[in-house]
C-alpha cells in the first residue's frame, strides 16, 4: 500500500522491514564485512595486532604457499577429505541399504549408529585419543590377550596420525549419511521397484542398475556436507593429536589458528582462512545455484 | 449510484501488468461473479478489493467511499477463501469470533453473535471442535460463519467451492444463493466455473488476461457475447463457432457454409439480419449454441427463423435428459442438443433444424460481434 | 506409507538375512564401543585401566573418577573440575538458543509473509551465511568483542553464537513458513490482526514442530562448539568442550585416563539426553540443515 497516510498504517507497512533489519544489519556486518576485513588484512603485514599500514600485496599468499606447514595443511586435508567423503559415503549408503530390508529392530539400530553426530568433536576425540593411544588402548589390549608382537600406534607416528583422525571422523558422521540414504531410499517410488522385479531384475541388478542411480541427489547433498566438515575440521584434530606429532596433523583451519594466535602471523593467518573460504565457495556456490534454481518454490 | 465501483483499475507486479485498467461496478445487494480462465487476474482483482493487494492505478470505491488506502479490517468487508484459512489452533467458535476478539468486543456480545451466525448456517453442534475435526462441507460453512459474523457492507468469495465434490458443490450453491436472498448484502465471486456463475450471479464479469471482455446479467453475457472469447467461455457444451461467408446475392443475406463431401450449405438468415449484409463476399464467425441446432421435432416453435438442412452425423453421445450429436459444418465439428428419443444414426445424414434467431455473427479478425 | 511397502518390495533368502543381520549389529558394536570405552573406564580406579583391559567390565567399581571430574581435577592451573564450565556453557547456550531461534522465526516470517522488493536478496545473503569457514571471522570477531568490552566474557560467547547462528534459524523458519498458508495470514488480517498479533496468534502456535527441530540444532551446535570458545573465552569463562579439552590435554601430572572419560562423559551428556529424549526432531534438524534451499 504505497499511498498510505496514517502514521499507523506507515508504521505496519515499514515494521515487518523494521523487524528483519537488526537480523540482517548484524549479518552483513558480521559475516560479509569481517569476511572484507579479513580479506584486507590478508594483503597487511599484521603480526600480533591488525595494522593496515603494512601493505604487502600478494606477500603473505606467496609466504603461504612456501610454507612446508601449509603444504602438509593442503596435503593432510586432501588425504582426510578424499578418505572421510568416499568411505562415510560408501558405509552410509551400505548400511542405509542393509537397513532397508525390513530389519526387525531397525528402530534400536538406527539411533545407535547416528548418536556421534550428538556429540562434540571433543568428546569423539579424546575417546579415540585414548583408545588407539598405544599405552592403554586397542595395542595394549590386544597384547593382554596374548598377541604380544601385536603393535598399532599410528597415533604416535607421524606417517600414519592423519588416518587415526580419518578413522574418528568416519565413527561420527557416517551414520547421519546412512540416515540421508535411508530418506532417500524410503523416496523411491515402489512402482519403479515393482516394474523392476516384473522385468526380472535380481536384487543385485535393481541396486546397481536402478536404484543407486536414483541416490544421486543424495549423494551430492552428501558430499557438500562432508566436505563442508572436513575443510572445517579442528575440533578434533585438536582433541587427537594437536596437530601432532610435530606437525604431521595440521589441516587449514589449524594452520590458520595457530599462525594467527600462536605465532602471531596475523596476516598470514588471513591469508589462510581466505584460502579456506575460497576451497568452501568452490564447492557450496555450484551446489546452492543448482539446488535453488531447480527447485524454487512460488 | 452503483454500491461496489471500480474505475480504471491498474495493477502490476514490476513490469508485468496484472489487471489493466476494469471498470466495473455492482448495484447495492447485488451478486457479482468474476469470470474467467487462470490467470485471467480475476483473483487478482478480488484481492484489491480486500485491501490485500495494493493496487498500481485507478480508484476502488465502496457505497462512494474511496477506499484504496484503507486496511482490509477497515473496508467493511469479509472474505471467503478457497482453502477457507480456518486458523488450525483455534475452536470453530473461536474461529468465528477472531475478528470481534481482536476488535475488542466484550465476550457475551461474542457468544451472541456465534449463537446468531451459528444457528443460521447450523453449525451449533461444532462450536468446540478444530477444522482437523470437520468435513469438507463443515469447514465451507464455518468460513462463511466466519464472514457472516462481521455483518459487512460487501462479502468476497474466492472459488469457495472449488475444494468440495461435485454433489455438495451444487448442494452449497444452492445455499449461497439462499443467503444471498434473505441477507440482500452484496457479494462479488470469483470461480472459474460457469455454471456456478450462471446459476448465482446476477452481474456476469468475464476476464481474460487482465482485460475485461463483457460485464452484463448472465442472459446478456449467454446470449449476446460480444466478442468470440465470452461465446466460447461461458455455455457447456461451448458454442459452436463455424466459419462461413456471407453471399447477398438472393433476396435476403444467406450463410454459406462448406458442408459434407465437399458441398456448401446455404442458410437463409431473412430480413432479421440485415447488419450482415455489409460482410457480403467476406468471411464471418457463425456462432451457434448446441441447444439451437435440433431434431426437426424438438425445435422451439416460437422462432421467427427456422431453417431446416441436412448434415453428416459423426458421434452420437445419449446423455439422458438430451442426446448430442457431433456433426459436420462447415468442416468443422459441431455439437447439436437433440432430444433425447431422437432417431439419429452415428455415420449417416440426418436432418437438423437451426434457429437462427439465436445465431451471432463474430468477424473473424476482431474477434468482435459483428451481428 | 511408503516405507513399509518399499520394504516388502525386495526378497532376500534366509542365509543373505542372517548375513544382514550379523552386518548390522557388527556396526551397532562399532558405533557403541567408544561410548562403552568411556563408560567402562570412568568407572575403574587408574591403576586398572593401566595394567588391565580396557574392554573388560571393572573389577573394583568407583565413581571417585566422575567426582574428580566434576569438582576436583585440575583445568588448566585450577582444580575445579568440571562443573564451573558446565554452569558457563549453560549461560552460554540458553541465552544464544533463545535470541536466535526467536529473531529466526520473526525472520522466516518476513521473508515468507511480508515479502518486500529485496527480500530475496536479503535471504540469500543469510543462507550463505551459515556455509562460511567461521575461520575466516575470527580476527575480525576478537577485535570487536574487545572492543565492546566482551572479550573473554560469556556474554560475548552468547553474541557470537546468536549471531552465527541467524541464518540457520532464518533457513528453518523461512521454509517451514513458505508452506504455511498464505490465505490463513490474509484471513487474520480482514480480521484486523496485525503484524506481530498475526505472528503470535496464527503462526507461532503451529510452528511446535520447527520450534523443536531449530532449538535441538542451536543446542547440539553451540554446546558442542570449541572454535569460537576457545578463541574468545579466558580462564574464567570457556565452556565445558574447552575445559575437557584442557583437562585431557594439560601436559603436566600424571594421566588420569578414568576422569578424563568421565569429564568426557559429562561434555556429552546433554546432547546426548536432548537427542535420547527427541531424536525424530535431531534427525530432522540434521537432514533440513543437510538439504537447503
Amino acid at each position: 500500500m504505497a499511498r498510505a497516510q496514517h502514521p499507523r498504517s506507515i508504521l505496519q507497512e515499514w515494521l515487518p522491514r523494521l523487524v528483519l533489519a537488526p537480523s540482517f544489519a548484524v549479518v552483513l556486518l558480521f559475516v560479509y564485512g569481517f569476511i572484507l576485513f579479513t580479506g584486507v588484512l590478508s594483503f597487511t603485514g599484521s603480526k600480533l595486532l591488525p595494522d593496515l599500514t603494512t601493505w604487502v600485496g600478494l606477500g603473505n599468499y606467496q609466504r603461504l604457499f612456501n610454507h612446508p606447514n601449509w603444504w602438509t595443511a593442503l596435503a593432510n586435508l586432501g588425504i582426510f577429505g578424499t578418505l572421510y567423503i568416499v568411505i562415510c559415503s560408501v558405509l552410509g549408503l551400505g548400511l542405509a541399504i542393509l537397513l532397508d530390508q525390513k530389519i526387525r529392530g531397525e528402530g534400536v539400530l538406527r539411533p545407535i549408529y547416528l548418536y556421534p553426530m550428538a556429540l562434540s568433536f571433543i568428546v569423539t576425540g579424546v575417546a579415540w585419543k585414548w583408545f588407539l593411544d598405544p599405552g592403554i588402548g586397542l595395542e595394549h589390549v590386544i597384547r593382554s590377550l596374548g598377541w604380544e608382537s601385536f603393535s598399532f600406534r599410528w597415533i604416535k607416528d607421524g606417517r600414519f596420525a592423519i588416518y587415526t583422525i580419518v578413522i574418528a571422523a568416519i565413527w561420527q558422521s557416517s551414520g547421519f549419511v546412512m540416515a540421508m540414504f535411508l530418506a532417500g531410499l524410503r523416496g523411491v517410488d515402489n512402482e519403479i521397484v515393482k516394474a523392476a522385479q516384473i522385468d526380472g531384475a535380481s536384487n543385485w541388478t535393481l541396486y546397481r542398475r536402478i536404484i543407486i542411480p536414483l541416490m544421486r541427489p543424495v549423494f551430492l547433498s552428501a558430499f557438500v556436507v562432508l566436505a563442508h566438515l572436513a575443510i572445517k575440521s579442528y575440533d578434533l584434530v585438536v582433541a587427537m593429536t594437536d596437530g601432532g606429532p610435530g606437525t604431521a596433523t595440521w589441516t587449514p583451519a589449524l594452520f590458520m589458528q595457530k599462525f594467527t594466535f600462536g605465532r602471531n602471523e596475523m596476516g598470514m593467518g588471513a591469508a589462510s582462512a581466505i584460502i579456506m573460504l575460497m576451497m568452501i565457495s568452490a564447492i557450496i556456490v555450484p551446489y546452492l545455484y543448482s539446488e535453488l534454481a531447480g527447485g524454487r518454490r512460488t | 449510484m452503483a454500491f461496489l465501483e471500480i474505475e480504471k483499475l491498474e495493477k502490476r507486479f514490476g513490469s508485468v501488468s496484472i489487471l489493466k485498467g476494469i471498470d466495473l461496478d455492482i448495484d447495492e445487494g447485488g451478486f457479482l461473479v468474476l469470470v474467467g480462465p487462470s490467470g485471467c487476474g480475476k483473483s487478482t482483482l478480488l484481492n484489491t478489493i480486500a485491501g490485500l493487494e495494493s493496487v498500481s492505478g485507478g480508484e476502488i470505491r465502496i457505497a462512494g467511499k474511496r477506499v484504496n488506502e484503507l486496511h482490509p479490517s477497515r473496508r467493511d468487508i469479509a472474505m471467503v477463501f478457497q482453502s477457507y484459512a480456518l486458523y488450525p489452533n483455534m475452536t470453530v467458535a473461536q474461529n468465528i469470533s477472531f475478528g470481534m476478539e481482536i476488535k475488542g468486543v466484550p465476550k457475551p456480545e461474542r457468544d451472541k453473535a456465534i449463537a446468531g451466525v451459528s444457528e443460521t448456517l447450523q453449525i451449533g453442534h461444532l462450536l468446540d471442535r478444530k477444522p482437523s475435526q470437520l468435513s469438507g462441507g463443515q469447514r465451507q460453512r464455518v468460513a462463511m460463519g466466519r464472514a457472516l459474523v462481521r455483518r459487512p457492507q460487501v462479502f468476497l468469495f474466492d472459488e469457495p467451492l472449488s475444494n468440495l465434490d461435485a454433489k455438495l458443490r451444487v448442494d452449497m450453491r444452492t445455499e449461497i444463493k439462499r443467503l444471498h436472498q434473505s441477507m440482500k448484502r452484496t457479494i462479488v465471486y470469483v470461480t472459474h466455473d460457469q455454471i456456478e456463475a450462471m446459476t448465482l450471479a446476477t452481474k456476469i464479469a468475464v476476464l481474460k488476461d487482465g482485460v475485461l471482455q463483457q460485464a452484463g446479467t448472465p442472459a446478456e453475457i449467454y446470449n449476446s457475447p460480444t466478442n468470440m472469447f465470452v461465446a466460447d467461455f461461458m455455455g457447456s457444451p461451448a458454442m459452436n463457432l463455424i466459419p462461413a461467408t456471407v453471399n447477398v446475392s438472393g433476396k435476403s443475406p444467406a450463410l454459406d457454409i462448406g458442408a459434407y463431401g465437399g458441398r456448401t450449405m446455404s442458410l437463409d438468415l431473412g430480413a432479421s439480419n440485415g447488419m450482415l449484409s455489409k460482410f457480403s463476399g467476406r468471411p464471418v464467425m457463425f456462432g451457434i449454441r448446441p441447444e439451437a441446432i435440433t431434431d426437426p421435432e424438438g425445435a422451439d416453435r416460437t422462432s421467427k427463423n427456422l431453417i431446416t438442412a441436412e448434415c453428416f452425423v459423426e458421434v452420437v453421445e445419449p446423455a439422458g435428459s438430451d442426446t448430442f450429436a457431433v456433426v459436420h459444418l462447415g468442416g468443422k465439428e459441431a455439437v447439436a442438443r437433440l432430444r433425447a428419443d431422437a432417431k439419429v444414426v452415428p455415420g449417416t445424414v440426418a436432418k437438423l433444424a437451426f434457429n437462427l434467431d439465436k445465431a451471432v455473427f463474430f468477424d473473424p479478425e476482431t474477434q468482435q460481434r459483428i451481428a | 506409507m511408503t516405507a513399509t511397502t518399499q520394504q516388502t518390495a525386495v526378497r532376500t533368502g534366509a542365509l543373505v538375512r542372517a548375513l544382514i543381520y550379523a552386518l548390522l549389529l557388527l556396526f551397532a558394536v562399532y558405533y557403541l564401543l567408544p561410548l562403552y570405552v568411556m563408560v567402562v573406564n570412568s568407572l575403574k580406579p587408574l591403576e586398572e585401566i593401566r595394567q588391565g583391559n580396557m574392554l573388560a567390565l571393572p573389577r573394583t567399581w568407583t565413581i571417585e573418577p566422575w567426582l574428580s571430574a566434576w569438582s576436583t581435577a585440575q583445568i588448566g592451573v585450577q582444580p575445579t573440575g568440571l562443573k564451573p564450565y558446565f554452569l558457563n556453557s549453560i549461560q552460554m547456550v540458553v541465552p544464544a538458543v533463545f535470541t536466535s531461534t526467536l529473531l529466526g522465526a520473526l525472520n522466516g516470517y518476513v521473508l515468507t509473509k511480508w515479502r518486500f522488493r529485496g527480500a530475496d536478496f536479503v535471504f540469500t545473503l543469510m543462507l550463505l551465511s551459515c556455509f562460511i569457514p567461521f575461520q575466516i571471522v575470527l580476527i575480525p570477531s576478537a577485535r570487536i568483542l574487545g572492543l565492546l568490552g566482551l572479550g573473554g566474557t560469556v556474554t560475548g560467547l552468547v553474541l557470537i553464537h546468536a549471531i552465527y547462528g541467524l541464518g540457520f534459524t532464518t533457513l528453518f523458519f523461512r521454509n517451514y513458513y513458505e508452506a504455511f498458508p498464505s490465505e490463513l495470514v490474509r484471513a487474520a488480517m480482514i480480521d484486523g490482526a496485525g503484524f506481530f498479533q498475526i505472528f503470535r496468534r496464527i503462526l507461532l502456535p503451529s510452528s511446535g514442530p520447527i520450534i523443536v527441530v531449530t532449538v535441538i540444532w542451536q543446542f547440539t551446535n553451540i554446546w558442542n562448539d570449541f572454535l569460537f570458545g576457545s578463541s574468545f573465552s579466558n580462564a574464567d569463562s570457556q565452556p565445558m568442550t574447552v575445559a575437557l579439552n584442557n583437562l585431557v590435554n594439560s601436559s603436566t601430572g600424571v594421566k588420569e585416563y578414568n576422569v578424563h572419560f568421565a569429564g568426557a562423559i559429562l561434555a556429552a551428556l546433554p546432547t546426548l539426553v536432548v537427542y535420547i529424549v527427541s531424536g525424530r526432531y535431531f534427525v530432522r534438524g540434521l537432514m533440513a540443515g543437510a538439504v537447503k534451499g
